[in-house]
């Protein structure tokens, strides 16, 4: 095979891989929208706040020290212990369940009947506020997530594709990793809408406020419970992304990729989201592999967005979204 | 006296002036996906005519005059305005044509004033630019200060002054019917479409918009087609009455002739099927 | 008890129509007018100027590009900052390549190139509206933002790719380039912002402000009365990014005066006008104005107390900084959606009736 094409192949496979955790990200974005309308700018600022806080209990940080040490002119940083990953992680886990209740009580409530856009602003604010937040909680230097993820070259794929094609794919293992953790949230997350009755509570609110809360369903409970999953799945992001390039402020800008996302697959959409990710995804890494020496590179800064704009000009709803009907 | 309805003018029996024919349905068929909105229908609205669409829920009235406003395009059959054949057009070059209507669920503009909604109205008669609009001083001004005697006209027609400056959202819902029926008027309209002036009001209500649809026919002459459910309102307002039912027309005529029509009778009142 | 509209009969519609129909609220204007040309002038140095008076000001200008697009015709754009930086970029160009013309002639148009770009990305608002609307305008941001980074022809070639502005003057006195004075920058600032201010104004009450309201407001509605929703959405744009093609042509040429795209036009810069808006107020042009002054002196406040005053590290001051503004936002869209400007236009509405308020 000529090399080209296999450069092409290994760029496609990397590419469907950052779609994967791109689809992770939009997943987020979809829960929250199909379950009450929000579009939550917020989903990327929770990622860095959910690596931020695992980190923190991980290496067992004093929240807030720089505040306390800037009030009191102490010097406190760390408690001297550290805590196992499998804790840190669950432990993690609780304060996006409790953060969930806190946007529910503080936030949704008052905000009620609102324009979609006005929601959509709030939830910018919240990004802000959480962005300044985690910072304020956790410090803002860069830190290292490891929760013993594999790490680095797959070797057993890059010899196997020598012995096939002379040349070995550089395949990451922490991508293969992600690709799986993804796959099996996935299916989770379906199951539980599908099957359980919370999920068909769920789907109940996300078809009809007023309908859903008539036959008893509480509205209350069901954002809990959908912004409680959305920073779970914000939190196997920020894992997942946090082993990779550490945890800083750039994590919180996947959630601009994932916006793109949400465009081609469509916001309401689980299985848009998934192919959406995976379409973006390969797609920046094929274009900024051919076209990108061409006109000076870094063009995944743009493409997904252009990508999804021109899309939406044909297909305003997305590849997966209802069609909408407008009415007087 | 009698009257010859089929003449290109008559004068009925009050005294107005009953002209050629405004506009012409013909054979219009409207489908969404698979279910047939309106089949067939054919009918003709003349000038300084009432005209009433009435009909049982779900018969297709809305979906008539949203055909005649050209916010639905019938897969089937012609509309002819003044004489001619109506292209494919956008709903707001079918206002620019003269046609203004007011909605079933009130469409103000909640963040603005009733003058500012009353004054959208008019926005065919202003013609000044961007760049004379931006000046102010001018044409733009100019403009503005006449539309606005225009619109003063409908106001006090319409015994609205006292909320003039009042946001719309503001209002109860028999005032904003009246706004909306102020900002259609304001258009000088060759054609008014109302869609159920009068759901959701009390007696007293219906009686005010009565009089100001009448004297709106009287005074300016303005040609007015309507649905309402309200038979007995329909009856007394309105010169010509289509009744609908299922997507298509079941009855025409004078409220007298349409009342004895056996097949409006059976659509209203039901028919036994034994 | 003097704030009245009592005794002050309009006896035309010209003067029904006027801006301020309250004496108070007209003579309070002056007076404004009054000591921002005449006063303020004399007392200006560096510090205010350069922290406080033409932040604001060339941020009044984005905000009322922007509130006329999102506040009065409801499209929401979080594409700001990318405009920002093709009004920058092409006076730039224009300074350089006819350095004889005057500096207001390339910043007009710098405003005008901008509304062309502005209105060619405002094209799809036709097919897709809220917030799919506004996530493509985020195309616009990176897509310009990455041209003016990788197309050397934008910065002319320059080593470092900034661009730094050429010394111009107006009637003889010099307003950009690193030998401007104070005053100097502060009044070709205000006179654009009064201008566009009152553009803005007579744009907003006339015609054309109630189209884009109706669109905001109903847009079917609007169509069916007559609205053509095309034309008037691309208006909108146009317009909206002449302002913000103008605000971000005087942000290079004449307050920054060294400019690089990703840095000071990237994405904060969009969510920072947003936020004006929103505090100040959408569709209000005084909100403009209110969010502009409240989020230029937010900053230099909490800096002055935390760091200034209470010795804390300044990035632990800017952290609580964005606690503070996303806090603020949540708390105006719950309490007051319409902002500053409506709390301000309530108090107006309690001062007449005092006090006798029944």
């Amino acid at each position: 095979m000529p090399e080209q094409l296999l450069f092409a192949i290994e760029v496609t496979l990397n590419g469907l891989m950052a779609g994967v955790l791109y689809a992770l990200v939009a997943l987020g974005f979809v829960l929250i929208f199909k379950a009450s309308g929000i579009f939550n700018y917020a989903q990327g600022v929770m990622a860095l706040f959910a690596a931020l806080t695992l980190v923190g209990i991980q290496q067992g940080q004093v929240p807030f020290s720089h505040l306390i040490n800037a009030i009191f002119g102490t010097h406190i940083h760390h408690f001297p212990w550290q805590v196992p990953s499998i804790i840190a992680i669950i432990l993690a886990a609780g304060v996006m369940v409790f953060f969930a209740w806190l946007v529910e009580k503080y936030i949704l409530q008052h905000l009620i009947g609102q324009p979609d856009i006005i929601l959509f602003m709030a939830t910018i604010g919240l990004a802000y506020f959480m962005e300044g937040f985690g910072d304020m909680m956790w410090g803002s230097e860069i830190k290292t997530l490891d929760v013993g993820l594999p790490q680095g070259l797959n070797v057993a794929i890059d010899e196997t594709t020598y012995g096939w094609f002379g040349y070995g794919f550089f395949i990451d293992n922490l991508d293969l990793v992600a690709t799986l953790v993804a796959i099996v949230l996935v299916t989770v997350l379906v199951i539980f809408s599908q099957y359980t009755k919370q999920g068909r509570a769920l789907r109940a609110v996300a078809d009809d406020h007023s309908a859903a809360l008539s036959v008893g369903i509480s509205l209350r409970f069901i954002w809990v419970l959908v912004w409680s999953i959305a920073g779970f799945v914000a939190l196997v992001a920020g894992i997942m992304w946090g082993a990779k390039s550490g945890v800083q402020f750039s994590l919180s800008l996947i959630a601009l990729k994932a916006l793109p996302v949400l465009m081609l697959g469509g916001f309401t959409s689980i299985p848009g989201a998934i192919i959406g990710g995976l379409i973006i995804g390969v797609g920046e890494q094929l274009f900024e592999f051919a076209i990108g020496p061409m006109v000076g590179g870094a063009t995944q800064n743009w493409f997904a967005y252009v990508l999804a704009l021109v899309f939406l000009i044909f297909r305003p709803q997305g590849l997966f979204g209802e069609k909408i009907i407008e009415r007087v | 006296m009698t009257t010859d309805m089929n003449a290109d003018s008559y004068v009925t029996e009050d005294g107005r002036t009953i002209g050629p024919v405004v506009m012409d349905l013909k054979n219009i068929t409207l489908r969404f996906g698979g279910v047939v909105a309106i089949k067939d229908i054919s009918f003709d609205i003349r000038e300084g005519e009432i005209r009433a669409i009435i009909g049982p829920n779900g018969a297709g009235k809305s979906s008539m005059l949203n055909v005649i406003s050209g916010f639905y395009k019938p897969q089937e059959g012609e509309v002819y305005f003044r004489g001619s054949k109506r292209p494919q057009m956008k709903p707001y070059q079918v206002a620019q044509q003269g046609l203004a209507r007011t909605f079933q669920n009130i469409a103000l503009f909640d963040g603005m004033t009733v003058l500012d909604n009353i004054m959208t109205g008019r926005l065919n008669k202003m013609k000044a630019n961007i760049f004379q609009q931006a000046i102010w001083k001018g044409k733009a001004e100019r403009e503005e200060i006449e539309n606005r005697e225009a619109c003063e006209k409908v106001i006090d027609f319409l015994e609205i002054q006292h909320i003039r400056k009042t946001p719309v959202g503001r209002l109860p819902y028999g005032l904003k019917k009246r706004v909306e029926l102020a900002r259609a008027l304001a258009a000088e309209p060759s054609l008014l479409l109302l869609d159920e002036p009068m759901a959701g009001m009390n007696v007293e209500e219906k009686e005010d918009m009565s009089r100001f649809i009448l004297d709106m026919n009287d005074e300016f002459g303005t040609t007015i087609a309507l649905i309402e459910h309200d038979m007995g309102v329909v009856m007394d307002l309105s010169d010509r009455v289509v009744v609908m039912d299922y997507g298509k027309k079941i009855g025409d005529g004078t409220p007298d002739e349409v009342r004895n029509n056996q097949d409006v009778i059976d659509a209203y009142l039901g028919v036994s099927h034994d | 008890m003097f704030y009245r509209e009592a005794g002050d009969f309009k006896t035309s519609y010209k003067d029904d129509n006027q801006t301020f129909p309250i004496r108070l609220d007209r003579m309070g204007y002056y007076i404004v007018m009054f000591v921002a040309f005449c006063v303020v002038p004399f007392f200006v140095n560096d510090y205010w100027v350069n922290s406080v008076f033409a932040p604001f000001l060339i941020y009044a200008i984005a905000a009322l590009g922007l509130n006329i697009l999102t506040g009065y015709a409801g499209q929401v754009s979080l594409g700001t900052g990318g405009f920002m930086a093709v009004g920058a970029y092409a006076v730039y160009k224009l300074m350089v390549a006819f350095p004889d013309v005057s500096i207001v002639i390339h910043v007009l148009l710098a405003g005008g190139i901008t509304a062309v770009v502005g209105v060619l990305f405002g094209l799809p608002s036709l097919r897709i509206k809220g917030f799919y609307l506004a996530v493509a305008t985020l195309a616009a941001q990176f897509f310009l933002v990455w041209v003016f980074n990788k197309v050397p022809w934008f910065y002319n070639y320059s080593a470092s790719g900034q661009i730094n502005a050429p010394e111009r003057s107006v009637f003889g006195v010099i307003v950009t380039g690193p030998n401007t004075e104070a005053w100097a920058k502060y009044m070709i600032c205000l006179v654009f912002v009064v201008v566009l201010a009152w553009v803005a104004r007579n744009l907003t009450r006339g015609m054309m402000g109630r189209k884009w309201m109706g669109i905001r407001d109903m847009d079917i509605a609007a169509e069916i009365i007559g609205v053509n929703p095309l034309m008037a959405k691309l208006t909108a744009f146009a317009v909206s990014s002449f302002f913000v093609g103008v605000a971000g042509a005087l942000f290079f040429a004449v307050y920054l005066g060294a400019a690089e795209a990703g840095e000071s036009f990237g994405i904060a810069k969009s969510f920072l006008i947003l936020f004006m808006i929103i505090i100040g107020g959408l569709g209000s042009i005084f909100g403009s104005f209110a969010g502009a002054a409240f989020m230029v002196l937010l900053p230099v406040l909490l800096k002055n107390v935390l760091v200034g005053g209470l010795g804390w590290p300044t990035d632990l001051a800017a952290h609580l900084e964005f606690m503070v503004v996303g806090g603020l936002i949540v708390i105006f869209l719950i309490l007051e959606p319409h902002g500053l400007a409506q709390l301000w236009r309530l108090t107006k509405e309690k001062l007449r009736l005092w006090p006798f308020p029944h």
